[in-house]
């Protein structure tokens, strides 16, 4: 077999990692800032990628263009979620949070296989078959644009973190909510802007998502795993490890997809998140507590 | 408990006894069910109950007890009766292996819960490929047709099936109780309730925790041998599915997560739940595939926003079943 062969399968894996590592990023906020885990949230990613597909079928629109309006929806629905029900679970024990989002999380899937059937359903766009030559590497148009999309969205998230004023209210209550209600900020507010950002980030990973994969509603409580091992293997609360862990699953998946068996491919993410849990609990780029 | 509750439970143990000999065979299939599914809730609530460790992987446990058990009889003729100690200690050596690695790194509460699912998922996988258990195809036990009643190899009717998963579930009953009020229970309440304390009273957290670990995963694997020989057949997508081990928290969540009763009441409530809402969406004709989870869903919330400490509790209390907090109970 040509090392080229290796090579355009590691980029492919890759690149859906950084999908993989954005759906993970969104979870990673969430978690990072109000303390919740977000078991809806491949339901939440699932919902994505429908929302693009019905954009798609309706109006034509390309999944990329599709992304904003899918992002803002979902916004719109985690911060009705977090205002409505998960803020009065924040200071409740984690099992209760779990049980919750559980059954907001059986809500949206079964919601979705009412309204869509269990069937899968894909989006065709122009450039489905295009492939891209870079160097030696043969990589899918699609690929390209959604690993892409990923990074954007991803730096966006880490300038509005880093640099604009809610952004830093935000770490503020991650680091210290006591101390951020001390110095009058609005917490529960800040709560369900992160929320609302989360499924935002996640809707938005779905609607890329789209160009890989049919939609099935099936997917749902894959991808919530998926974003879990992520986010642990990256390391809790890191961001940039949230996008690492994505590309290092992401790749895992490919190899064993092609090196052994498709079936087999979740058990090597499961196996890199047992090494990670048992050499570096902390996760990869994750600081010990 | 007071007297009527005492009573109460009494007329119910009553009641079950005698199922069989009023009930048609419809309402005995789903007794079973709601019987083997308060075992198992009752199993898992010695874990997340008594000690506090969440884990949402117990149907890892089911699926060893239930394939070690089927393929000991089927590929040795070793009956249930000697095949389910070795079911037993496949997971609870399963279940001590995850625990070691979770506590020993301090891998707590949600990614404890993630490490117990990963496991659950890994069998999953795993079993799909393993063609010594049937692989993705399933494992079937031979079903003995009209041989009549054989305990020893726990074939025959429903009705002994059912009196077994009953005395199973009584027998949980009792061992619950029995640890709860012993030196490891209170040791378990006090980590689940606050570890540091616990620890600098000098209770040894790992070996609270790894001991509440192989009981629960040792019941549960019983739970899963009952599942091989009275289903007859097995399926890694199934057995071991992520699905399945939320069915099985349920019952105690619903019932109250820590109490003795709860897991039996919330099997009583969600199983014909289900019956029921299958009948009502059926008999309106207006059957859409995902109508009866989404009710589940909606129920569950329902139930975590309003009765956050499950049912028996508020039931019990309402009733005068027990003693107020701070009589002896």
């Amino acid at each position: 077999m040509p090392f080229d062969y290796y090579l355009n399968i590691a980029a492919s894996g890759l690149l859906t990692g950084l999908v993989y590592g954005l759906a993970a990023l969104g979870l990673s906020v969430i978690f990072g800032v109000v303390r919740v885990v977000n078991f809806a949230h491949g339901e939440m990613m699932v919902a994505g990628m429908y929302g693009a597909v019905l954009l798609a079928s309706l109006l034509g629109l390309d999944p990329i263009l599709a992304a904003p309006v899918v992002a803002a929806v979902l916004f719109a629905f985690g911060w009705v979620l977090q205002r409505g029900l998960v803020n009065r679970f924040v200071e409740r024990p984690e099992h209760m949070q779990f049980i919750l989002l559980l059954g907001i999380a059986t809500i949206i899937l079964n919601a979705m296989l009412m309204l869509f059937g269990p069937d899968s359903r894909n989006v065709m766009v122009p450039y489905s078959f295009d492939t891209v030559e870079v160097g030696p590497l043969l990589l899918d148009a699609v690929r390209l644009r959604a690993g892409a999309g990923a990074i954007v969205v991803a730096a966006v998230l880490f300038a509005f973190f880093r640099f604009s004023r809610t952004g830093k209210a935000i770490r503020a209550c991650a680091d210290n909510p006591l101390g951020a209600r001390v110095v009058g900020l609005n917490i529960d507010g800040l709560y369900a802007l992160t929320f609302g950002i989360g499924a935002g980030v996640v809707g938005i990973a779905g609607a890329l998502m789209t160009l890989l994969v049919d939609s099935r509603p099936q997917l749902a409580p894959e991808y919530t795993l998926l974003s879990f091992i992520i986010v642990i293997v990256g390391g809790l609360g890191s961001l940039p490890g949230a996008l690492l862990g994505g590309m290092l699953i992401g790749f895992s998946e490919a190899m064993a997809g092609f090196l052994l068996d498709p079936s087999l491919k979740s058990l090597f993410s499961y196996g890199v998140l047992i090494v990670v849990l048992l050499l570096r609990p902390q996760g990869l780029l994750g600081k010990r507590s | 408990m007071t007297g009527r509750g005492i009573v109460l439970l009494a007329l119910c143990g009553v009641l079950l006894l005698a199922a069989p000999m009023i009930a048609d065979r419809y309402v005995l299939s789903v007794l079973t069910t709601v019987l083997w599914f308060a075992y198992v809730g009752q199993a898992w609530n010695v874990m997340m109950g008594f000690s506090g460790l969440l884990s949402l992987g117990h149907a890892l446990y089911v699926g060893l007890g239930a394939y070690v058990s089927a393929a000991l009889f089927v590929h040795f003729g070793i009956g249930p009766w000697a095949g389910m100690w070795v079911a037993m200690l496949a997971a609870t050596a399963a279940g001590c292996f995850i625990g070691f690695l979770g506590f020993r790194f301090g891998v707590r509460g949600v990614h404890f819960a993630l490490l117990t699912i990963a496991f659950a998922e890994v069998a999953r996988i795993g079993f799909d490929h393993l063609q010594w258990f049937g692989g993705s195809g399933g494992f079937f036990i031979p079903v003995a047709g009209d041989a009549g009643n054989d305990l020893l190899n726990l074939r025959g009717s429903p009705e002994l099936f059912y009196y077994v998963i009953l005395a199973l579930v009584l027998v949980a009953l009792a061992l619950s109780r029995v640890l709860l009020h012993s030196r490891l229970g209170y040791q378990w309440l006090a980590v689940r309730e606050e570890p540091e304390a616990a620890e600098a009273v000098g209770v040894d957290l790992f070996r609270a925790r790894i001991a509440a670990v192989a009981v629960s995963s040792a019941l549960t694997a019983l739970g899963g041998v009952f599942q091989a020989f009275y289903f007859n057949n097995l399926f890694p997508e199934q057995v071991f599915s992520m699905g399945r081990s939320i069915e099985i928290i349920l019952p105690a969540i619903v019932g109250g997560i820590g109490t003795l009763i709860g897991p039996i009441l919330g099997a009583f409530i969600l199983t014909p739940l289900g019956e029921l809402l299958t009948f009502l969406i059926e008999a309106t004709g207006f059957d859409l595939p995902g109508l009866k989870q989404l009710f589940y869903g909606v129920a569950l919330v329902v139930i975590v926003v309003y009765r956050p400490d499950g049912v028996w509790p508020w039931l019990a209390d309402r009733l005068g079943l027990v003693r107020r907090p701070g009589e002896d109970a």
